[in-house]
């Protein structure tokens, strides 16, 4: 071997700390269509090799152009992508064989059956899996006969994740795959997500819902604007709230009074204060000091409730802290 | 996997999915052949129609009449001159004849069966008053399979069919393929672009020898049709009209995102080949300063080679400049398809 092409030890080390454990890495990601709107906004991104990351945000954040950007289905207007260490432009035919993917929107063949579809996405691939085992992972072996346009919509949202699996991929990526369905349907389609990541599986999906995200991901990258605008795990985030527990409640008669809302933040436990339409959210540390205090505040300055209710906090309160909107207000 | 197996998973699907719509099988197979059935006995050979002729009722008109019906092939009926001239309007009668010296002749010379009937009545009035015939004639009638409407109407029948399973065979199940996104999610897999466009084509030469087969075999049993060329002729002439077409639709559908606009541009293509290129009746009938755009258009040389093979047993040679218009239109549609073409 020429020395030139000698490594070190040393920087061999480093190569597989930083680089070679990322499935995905993006950088000053740039998408602009017809020279109007940036979908994406300068994001970066870094996914490692066997996590479940997800791309969390509303409606019109920019999470479809990336994940499709980085599918390489879309050509960002600049920066650097690279997937399994390899660039789009360049290594294509190797890359497409790595990746299995689910998009936003398929309509798969009508007239096809489910077993036709599988078989005919395994063609594909070089090196794929069985249909059939396939079939059985996605539980769909008893429609394996069925037409494609007989199946309810979450049998049809497992085709498509299953025409994903066939080419045994090594990263998987799913444009809202839960979309629209019915809860069984979600939570079906979840294990078979958590299936694929304990084979050592990469996943990138993108979503709108907070449940979703915190049940699934390891690590989500909240996006708004075509910008990650936080990244984290979800307990990691929910924790920076300061307090784990959200106490909603709306007052009778209340007349917008600022020096309450003040007096709220000082009450016990209490971390941090939001006016929720008509009423108050407080992040709570611990419920059980906090919701005293507040009965003993109202009373006092003469206020009684409408409702209350408390619940834990959800990256969806990451979410209105980071943005003062909801995810699904838009 | 093999080589070949995505092209061969993509030709399988695409005739599973055909042969699942039935009212795709319905416009490829039963209409032209409902069309051949109806066109064939509207224009079949019949024995030839009596004149119908109007005599005016004035004297003179019975003598008129009675002669002109003595001859056979003429039936006139005598009517008041009102309504003379409506049944001329209505078509109900060829012609008008108003008895006198001179008899008179009353019709519309734009009409070919009232110069027909103008010539037949002259000629059976004047046989009648006496006049001889200086030359001697005689008639040998002559029924050809090969001359005959149904035999003119099949391979064009058979043009239109293969111009109308290119441009909706493919074209319009790409462009619904491109509003379902089933284009963009093959583009996410290794799957050759190539594989996934010859397997369209295969599809269209597998579903060509079907049609192709189907008429002519109607054509000779329901008609007794007679061909008279080589299978293999035909079948290369359908090949190539097949692939030009095929191309052509490729290229409509090459960046249309709605089916509203691909229709629109089938039609546009197709229309003005259905009623110039020869498919009803020839197209010999148009001036003669459109010929050469005519015959430069696909579905004319398609039209005229079938024809030629099929009822002249025409050698392919002799087709060469027809079998070129149709590889010309087919290349260049099919490389600037190559070339526009959008997955998503």
């Amino acid at each position: 071997m020429p020395p030139c092409l000698r490594l070190s030890p040393g920087f061999l080390a480093y190569a597989k700390m930083t680089h070679m454990t990322l499935a995905i890495r993006c950088k000053d990601l740039y998408k602009r269509y017809d020279n109007k709107v940036d979908a994406v906004n300068g994001l970066n991104l870094e996914v490692r090799t066997g996590e479940c990351f997800g791309l969390l945000g509303p409606n019109g954040a920019g999470k479809t152009t990336t994940i499709e950007i980085l599918e390489g289905l879309l050509v960002p207007t600049r920066g650097e992508v690279e997937i399994l260490e390899r660039t789009w432009g360049r290594h294509d035919r190797q890359l497409r064989e790595e990746l299995g993917i689910s998009l936003q929107e398929t309509k798969l063949p009508e007239k096809l059956t489910v077993g036709e579809v599988l078989s005919l996405f395994r063609s594909f691939y070089q090196n794929g899996r069985d249909p059939m085992a396939v079939m059985d992972l996605v539980e769909l072996t008893e429609k394996r006969d069925t037409w494609v346009n007989k199946l309810s919509g979450g049998q049809r949202q497992r085709l498509a994740v299953a025409c994903a699996l066939v080419g045994d991929p090594r990263i998987l990526f799913l444009d809202e795959p839960t979309t629209g369905l019915d809860p069984q349907s979600r939570r079906q389609l979840w294990d078979i997500v958590r299936h694929f990541k304990q084979k050592n599986g990469t996943i990138l999906l993108t979503t709108h819902y907070m449940d979703e995200a915190e049940r699934l991901c390891d690590r989500v990258a909240i996006v708004d604007h075509g910008k990650v605008i936080a990244l984290g795990s979800p307990a990691e985030m929910i924790a920076a709230l300061g307090g784990e527990h959200v106490i909603e409640f709306a007052l009778e008669n209340f007349n917008g009074c600022e020096s309450l809302a003040r007096r709220l933040a000082e009450t016990a436990s209490v971390k941090a204060v939001r006016t929720e339409g008509e009423g108050f959210a407080l992040h709570v540390r611990e419920p059980h000091l906090a919701i005293p205090s507040l009965i003993a505040l109202l009373q006092e300055t003469g206020n009684s409730l409408a409702r209350l209710t408390t619940r834990h906090a959800s990256l969806e309160d990451v979410f209105v802290k980071l943005t003062g909107r909801h995810l699904r207000d838009e | 996997m093999s080589r070949w197996k995505p092209f061969w998973e993509l030709s399988i699907c695409r005739f599973r999915e055909f042969m699942r719509e039935p009212e795709v099988i319905f416009w490829v197979f039963v209409f032209p052949l409902l069309l051949a059935v109806g066109l064939g006995i509207a224009f079949r050979d019949r024995p030839p129609e009596k004149t119908f002729v109007a005599v005016i009722n004035q004297s003179g008109a019975a003598t008129l009449a009675e002669q002109l019906n003595r001859s056979g092939n003429v039936q006139a009926e005598i009517l008041s001159a009102g309504q003379a001239h409506n049944a001329l309007r209505l078509g109900k009668v060829a012609i008008v004849v108003v008895p006198g010296t001179p008899v008179q002749y009353q019709f519309d010379r734009m009409r070919p069966d009232s110069l027909l009937a103008r010539s037949i009545l002259d000629m059976v009035l004047q046989r009648a008053a006496g006049r001889k015939d200086p030359v001697s004639t005689s008639d040998q009638i002559i029924v050809e399979p090969g001359a005959r409407y149904i035999d003119f109407l099949i391979p064009g029948l058979l043009g239109m069919n293969l111009m109308g399973g290119g441009m909706w065979g493919v074209g319009y199940v790409i462009v619904d393929m491109r509003i379902k996104k089933l284009l963009k999610r093959m583009m996410a897999t290794p799957m050759r672009r190539s594989d996934f466009m010859l397997a369209m084509i295969f599809s269209r030469l597998v579903f060509m020898i079907a049609e192709v087969f189907l008429l002519l075999t109607f054509g000779w049993l329901a008609f007794g049709m007679i061909i008279r060329g080589s299978i293999s002729s035909i079948v290369v002439v359908g090949l190539l009209g097949s692939m030009c077409f095929a191309g052509m639709g490729l290229l409509v559908a090459s960046r249309a995102q709605k089916i509203e606009t691909v229709s629109g541009l089938m039609n546009l293509v197709m229309l003005p080949m259905y009623v110039l290129s020869g498919v009803f009746f020839s197209s010999e009938r148009f001036p003669k300063i459109f010929q050469p755009f005519i015959h430069a258009l696909p579905l004319t040389a398609l039209n005229d080679a079938f024809r030629s093979v099929i009822l002249e047993g025409s050698s392919l040679v002799s087709q060469a400049g027809e079998l070129a218009t149709m590889t010309a239109w087919g290349l260049v549609s099919f490389l600037l398809a190559l070339r526009w073409f959008r997955w998503n």
